[in-house]
């Protein structure tokens, strides 16, 4: 019996296996708790039929660290706080056809972005001098290796710095809701948006 | 500071609901409400401190650090920056030394920045101690800051004689002006206050009162229009033990200021309406929420109330009628543009923030304290009056069909004449133009930020509630201004301040859109932001109240109408541009942890 439409697809796929090839997805966790990345995760079985379905690229999934190919479809989770984070994302706009914005972080900065009101000397002061935890700090060293990523002013939502062209609300947003998204960008059937998954945050 | 909030509290009965009073009382005696004094409150009221704390940050009059012995807020309305606000601004930053936002070391002097004070019609405008100084240059900002470091009582600062009408009365002895150019049945002085307190409503039951207002059709005047018979019959027909008139004098919509000008010319007719609302709707208590700005009428107010209960026309048994009881109260605000929204006043009337309230239940069924409440706006109250003293029917003969009667427009801008104009509804915005002497117009701010920017296409329009409705703001921009520059950020940024925060809708997309428009000023703009705009607009109207689902109104309403200026700042040759700059962005950081950037580094 097919469950679902995916599976439709997949079925399909197999017997044209030969001739055609797998979508390519890719992921990414920038300023981002990895929180989407675990309800990707959470799709439970039919994380399967997925793995079945597309190949992964550059994604923590499969640890592939960069892109090797053309992708159909990058995920992003987090925003942009840092220039590495910059670096990032707009290799994955070089490299993605689509790219979808998942979740809070992604789309309005989320938790990192509470820093936002906050002069960044002043959260650099905090975090490295002035904190109750950096008593150990006594030299005042702050992070100025040329290794590290330089922090941006503020946190931006992904579409600030680069096109996005879907986004997925939630934080994180539900296993069901990037399920539907997956299928829908792979089918090409539009996607069905019940009342209860369009929310502002 | 103890015995002081001790003294404050008990005048007010150590009711809570009266914490606003406490709150002002404190400000103005100490010039600030200092941590003790939150203390000493909560613990005299049993109140938590956040309980007291969430209150008093939410008004911006409101301060728990000294504000200088000498508090300048200095409007910063399009107007006032229209009428040399820069000058303004520069001379006083110069000769305080020391930028706005801040006191001087010697703690007499404040700079604040302050949203419009309903003084459009003589800007640049400040206000300083509760006084207010109108039309305001550098050279007379220079006279009084020295004569504040001279300690001299504010009194002495007015070196200008005081403004025209009733503004010398000793009572009020302000130097503002009230500017009317043009009076119709509520500014006129054909009528003698008391009329139809005294011999009307001896032979009107309250269901006749309510009949006449009925057949008058007149609809609110603060803007929304809801016909106000129907607002007075509902709560008279609701259950309570009490009921209760409430006057909304907030008038916070920039480039409104007509109430202050009926409130400083015809106070007694707007008491006399709340005492008529209040047979009708058999209430015995009126309260006249009043906006923190107009501080300086609190004398004459009281003055004024004061007399009418002398005159027997406030108090018990008015006109003889037995049983018709009816007191009024002033209430101020401490600086909240939402507070004008009805439901949001209430909870500030009860002393806690002003969030607008989930409706239903409407104030009609449960308002003040949960009691059945009308409120209406100052204007509406004094033309009741008219249309009890001259009949329903009389009242029709004005206006139009769907807009009875007349209304008083507070128009401000470019133009010759500025200030408070009562015509009849349906007149149209270019007679209003030619009326006030406004040539070379761009365009027409109707209604208040939250209203219509209209351009000379739609300048046919006539001003009533089905075609363009206004609560009276009028602000007039000539061709020489640059509308979105000076204009429209001005206004998203009144709301994005003004937002109360409860809505994400309202907090949020106010931010996103306004930065979006910087972005697209900044020349870094392509066609898909005006598509964005358009649509993230639409959001907006999920928000709870009025002020949420208008607040990105200029945005929306400037895009409709002035297109073409959006499209001129738009690059032709991108799709997208995200506006961001890496070098910009980590300037900051870097030079705080002494490195020097570097990119394309990996």
């Amino acid at each position: 019996m097919i469950r679902n439409p995916l599976e439709a697809i997949l079925n399909s796929n197999k017997r044209e296996e030969k001739t055609m090839s797998k979508p390519v997805v890719a992921t990414t966790s920038l300023a981002g708790c990895f929180g989407c990345h675990m309800s990707l995760l959470d799709i439970d079985e039919r994380i399967l039929t997925l793995i079945e379905l597309v190949e992964f690229n550059k994604s923590p999934v499969d640890d592939i660290k960069t892109f090797t190919k053309a992708v159909d479809i990058g995920l992003i989770e987090g925003g942009v706080c840092n220039s590495e984070n910059v670096e990032v994302l707009k290799s994955f706009r070089k490299h993605c056809k689509i790219l979808v914005s998942v979740g809070e972080c992604a789309i309005m900065g989320g938790l990192p972005a509470l820093r936002n009101g906050i002069p960044v000397e002043e959260c650099l002061h905090e975090a490295y001098i002035g904190g109750p935890t950096v008593q150990l700090n006594k030299d005042g060293i702050m992070p100025n290796d040329d290794e590290l990523p330089m922090l941006l002013d503020k946190v931006y939502p992904c579409h600030e710095i680069v096109k996005i062209d879907y986004f997925l609300p939630g934080c994180p947003p539900r296993a069901d809701l990037i399920w539907d998204a997956l299928v829908a960008l792979v089918t090409g059937d539009p996607m069905k948006l019940p009342y209860e998954v369009v929310k502002f945050d | 500071m103890e015995n002081t909030v001790k003294q404050i509290v008990e005048k007010y009965n150590t009711n809570r609901n009266r914490l606003m009073d406490m709150l002002i009382d404190i400000q103005e005696s100490e010039g600030y409400i200092s941590r003790d004094a939150i203390a000493t409150l909560s613990q005299l009221l049993e109140m938590s401190q956040a309980d007291v704390e969430q209150t008093l940050s939410f008004y911006h009059f409101f301060s728990t650090k000294p504000r200088g012995k000498y508090a300048v807020y200095l409007n910063n309305s399009p107007v006032a920056y229209m009428f040399g606000r820069e000058a303004i601004k520069e001379a006083f930053e110069k000769s305080a030394g020391v930028r706005f936002g801040e006191v001087t070391s010697d703690g007499k002097i404040g700079l604040f920045d302050t949203a419009c004070i309903g003084m459009n019609d003589q800007e640049p405008a400040a206000i300083i101690n509760n006084m207010v100084f109108t039309r305001l240059t550098p050279y007379r900002v220079r006279e009084l800051v020295k004569m504040m470091k001279e300690d001299k009582p504010i009194e002495e600062l007015r070196k200008e004689s005081f403004g025209d009408g009733k503004n010398y009365l000793p009572s009020l002895r302000s130097m503002v002006s009230s500017n009317i150019r043009r009076k119709g049945m509520i500014l006129s002085d054909d009528y003698h206050f008391g009329t139809v307190l005294r011999e009307k409503l001896p032979t009107l039951s309250p269901e006749g009162v309510i009949g006449e207002i009925k057949h008058s059709a007149i609809r609110g005047r603060g803007g929304a229009g809801f016909p106000t018979g129907l607002k007075w019959e509902f709560c008279r027909r609701a259950k309570g033990d009490k009921h209760y008139v409430v006057c909304n004098a907030d008038e916070g919509e920039p480039g409104t200021f007509k109430d202050r000008v009926i409130l400083t010319e015809k106070p007694e007719l707007v008491f006399e309406g709340m005492a008529l609302a209040g047979y009708a709707i058999g209430g015995e208590e009126g309260i006249l929420y009043i906006r923190y700005e107009y501080r300086y009428m609190k004398d004459y107010l009281e003055e004024v109330l004061h007399k009418m209960r002398k005159e027997g026309l406030l108090g018990t048994n008015i006109s003889g009628i037995e049983g018709f009881n009816f007191d009024i109260r002033i209430q101020f605000g401490a600086g909240a543009y939402v507070c004008g929204e009805e439901s949001a006043l209430l909870e500030s009337l009860e002393g806690k923030r002003g969030e607008p309230r989930d409706k239903p239940p409407f104030p009609v069924e449960r308002g003040y304290l949960g009691y059945p409440t009308i409120i209406n706006n100052v204007e509406t109250f004094a033309t009741a009056v008219r249309i009890v003293q001259n009949g329903g029917e009389w009242f029709t003969q004005f206006g139009t069909d769907d807009s009875t009667g007349t209304k008083i427009l507070s128009i401000s801008g470019d133009c010759m004449f500025p200030g408070v104009y009562e015509v009849n509804w349906g007149f149209n915005v270019e007679d209003m133009l030619d009326m006030v002497g406004a040539y070379d117009v761009q365009a027409v701010q109707v209604g208040g930020p939250s209203g219509t920017l209209i351009g000379p296409d739609e300048f046919h329009r006539t001003l009533g509630y089905s075609d363009l409705s206004t609560g009276g703001s009028m602000i007039i921009f000539g061709k020489q201004r640059n509308l979105l520059r000076d204009v429209v950020v001005n206004f998203m940024e009144f709301f994005i301040d003004e937002s109360c925060g409860s809505c994400s809708t309202c907090r949020n997309m106010t931010q996103v859109m306004n930065n979006k428009l910087k972005k697209i000023l900044a020349g870094k703009g392509v066609a898909n932001d005006l598509k964005d705009l358009k649509e993230w607009g639409r959001v907006l109207n999920a928000s709870r109240c009025g002020l949420g689902q208008t607040a990105a109104n200029p945005i929306i309403s400037s895009l409709k109408n002035f297109r073409p200026l959006y499209e001129a700042l738009l690059q032709k040759d991108k799709d997208f541009d995200e506006g961001f700059d890496l070098e910009k962005s980590v300037q900051a950081s870097c030079s705080y942890v002494g490195r020097v950037p570097v990119f394309n580094h990996h």
